[in-house]
């Protein structure tokens, strides 16, 4: 039987592909590299690298430890390399995000509700981040996650930068 | 095995390779040993059976998808949710000039009903119409039998992500084993250590592992969901079986391995690009293109959905732009 190598990237290795043009623009594309913007963000800067009209993927380089963020709604994490703690508590009444919030925002103190738990998650691992809950990210190496979510005050758009344009 | 035919299905008795005939409007399908006949009224098509089995299969599946499922650059349906235009020609421009298009709206369950009896009847005992070529039998040869939990398989969907409390859980090697071009992916899970009373919230898994033992190529299911936004993994091995024409913006995000898509105009078929995605890579893909792509090997792709059912109109009446981005 042939044995076969499933090939994942990492921010130590990555390749990218591309748009070929026959008959059409680039930019309609919107072609990123999640590892290439990880490798050329700041630690936990979201930067959008899809967009579908409120919605959003951020690609976020994961490196020593998070601010403590709040969300209305649910949001997924998907860990692309390296591995990464998550620490969940329950948001106490005043700390939820004010109404129509939308995505996740800075708590700005440590959280006052109960512990909810612990996550540690390596490559391939989906963790849900619960509505109504706050978190916090810590990765002792960089790594990289991809966050399901929803267009926020922090979302960074750098389009012009990541994405292939011819 | 007795066939479930529902009432409004119009089928005729077994044809001389023992496969029934099917009606739906002044639609006429035929199967034989290596072929699928159409004809409309101003028109007639032939394709592979294997290759229309394969398209029926997702269109059945998918109860239509987003949009349009070529079955090839000639045959195929749109989904208007909750009808459904069957079409010959339509998104084709030679078809179109010398006017032997032909369309033809049914209500959904209608023409579900009837592709659903014709996969039922032309599948054979040897053939699974989801699988790759390498994992499954002959599609071709008269009547043999038939593959109906093949062909019925139950749809995956996850209504907050997999592994939450009543949603879609885990597989194991029970029910579905690690795919041989899969062998080597890991399949380690999070540590999960929810504090007592939020045992049902704090949740991870291993998407990678789940997707590893995928038992079914080219079929996008719901794995987490954050309102509107869906993420439709799935794991492609050779060619996509159909041409999916979008109604809306989608997107790509390469989990592993590779996929070459060719992107062509939906409406022309006219070529526009060829993307080629690896590992990391996410792109978009415009609200009014056509696309079909090609796995070498057995890829990881996110298909990532706005399941809106506003947005169809939007991009039909020009109120948004076919692409997602600006800059
Ligand atoms: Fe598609």
């Amino acid at each position: 039987m042939p044995t076969y190598v499933t090939r994942f990237g990492s921010l130590d290795q990555y390749e990218k592909g591309g748009v070929e043009i026959i008959d059409d623009d680039p930019k309609r594309y919107t072609f990123s590299n999640i590892f290439d913007v990880a490798a050329h963000s700041r630690p936990y800067e979201k930067v959008a690298v899809g967009k579908n009209r409120q919605y959003v993927l951020e690609a976020i380089r994961a490196e020593g430890d998070s601010d403590w963020r709040r969300t209305a709604h649910d949001e997924f994490a998907l860990v692309m390399d390296g591995e990464v703690e998550v620490i969940l508590h329950r948001l106490s009444p005043d700390e939820e995000p004010p109404e129509g919030t939308q995505g996740s925002i800075q708590l700005g103190h440590e959280p006052a509700g109960p512990r909810m738990g612990r996550v540690v998650a390596r490559r391939g691992h989906m963790t849900l981040l619960p509505a109504h809950a706050a978190y916090r990210f810590r990765a002792e190496k960089p790594a990289v996650l991809l966050l399901q979510t929803i267009e926020g005050a922090d979302t960074l758009y750098r389009w012009g930068e990541i994405c292939q344009t011819h | 095995m007795t066939l479930l035919m529902d009432t409004d299905v119009i089928a005729s008795e077994p044809n001389a390779h023992g496969y029934a005939e099917f009606t739906l409007g002044e639609f006429h399908f035929r199967r034989d040993e290596y072929f699928v006949y159409v004809k409309w009224p101003t028109g007639s098509h032939v394709m592979s059976a294997d290759a229309f089995l394969r398209a029926m299969q997702r269109d059945v599946a998918w109860n239509f998808f987003y949009g349009i499922v070529n079955f090839d650059g000639v045959v195929g349906t749109v989904n208007h949710y909750g009808t459904v235009d069957l079409f010959a020609g339509r998104y084709n421009d030679a078809y179109r000039k010398a006017e032997m298009d032909h369309v033809e709206n049914f209500q959904s369950e209608n023409i579900k009903a009837t592709f659903e009896g014709m996969l039922a009847d032309w599948t054979n005992a040897s053939f699974d119409p989801f699988a790759s070529p390498e994992e499954t039998g002959s599609a071709f040869g008269d009547k043999n039998g038939s593959n109906l939990a093949a062909v019925t398989r139950r749809r995956v969907a996850s209504r907050r992500m997999v592994s939450c409390d009543d949603d879609e859980q885990l597989r194991t090697d029970a029910t579905h084993p690690i795919n041989r071009m899969f062998a080597d992916v890991p399949q380690d899970s999070p540590s999960v250590e929810p504090e007592p009373g939020f045992e049902s919230e704090v949740k991870a898994y291993n998407l990678f592992a789940y997707l590893s033992r995928s038992d079914v190529t080219w079929n996008p299911s719901v794995v987490s969901v954050c309102k509107d936004s869906l993420y439709c993994p799935t794991t492609e091995e050779y060619i996509l079986p159909i041409i999916h024409g979008n109604d809306r913006v989608e997107w790509f995000v390469q989990l592993s391995d590779e996929i070459i898509w060719a992107v062509e105009d939906r409406d022309t078929g006219a070529a526009r690009t060829r993307v080629v995605m690896k590992p990391g890579d996410v792109a978009s893909m415009p609200a009014n293109i056509r696309h079909q792509g090609y796995a070498p090997k057995r890829a990881m792709l996110l298909v990532w959905e706005n399941a809106d059912g506003a947005l169809p109109e939007l991009y039909a009446t020009g109120k948004l732009p076919s692409h997602p981005v600006d800059f």
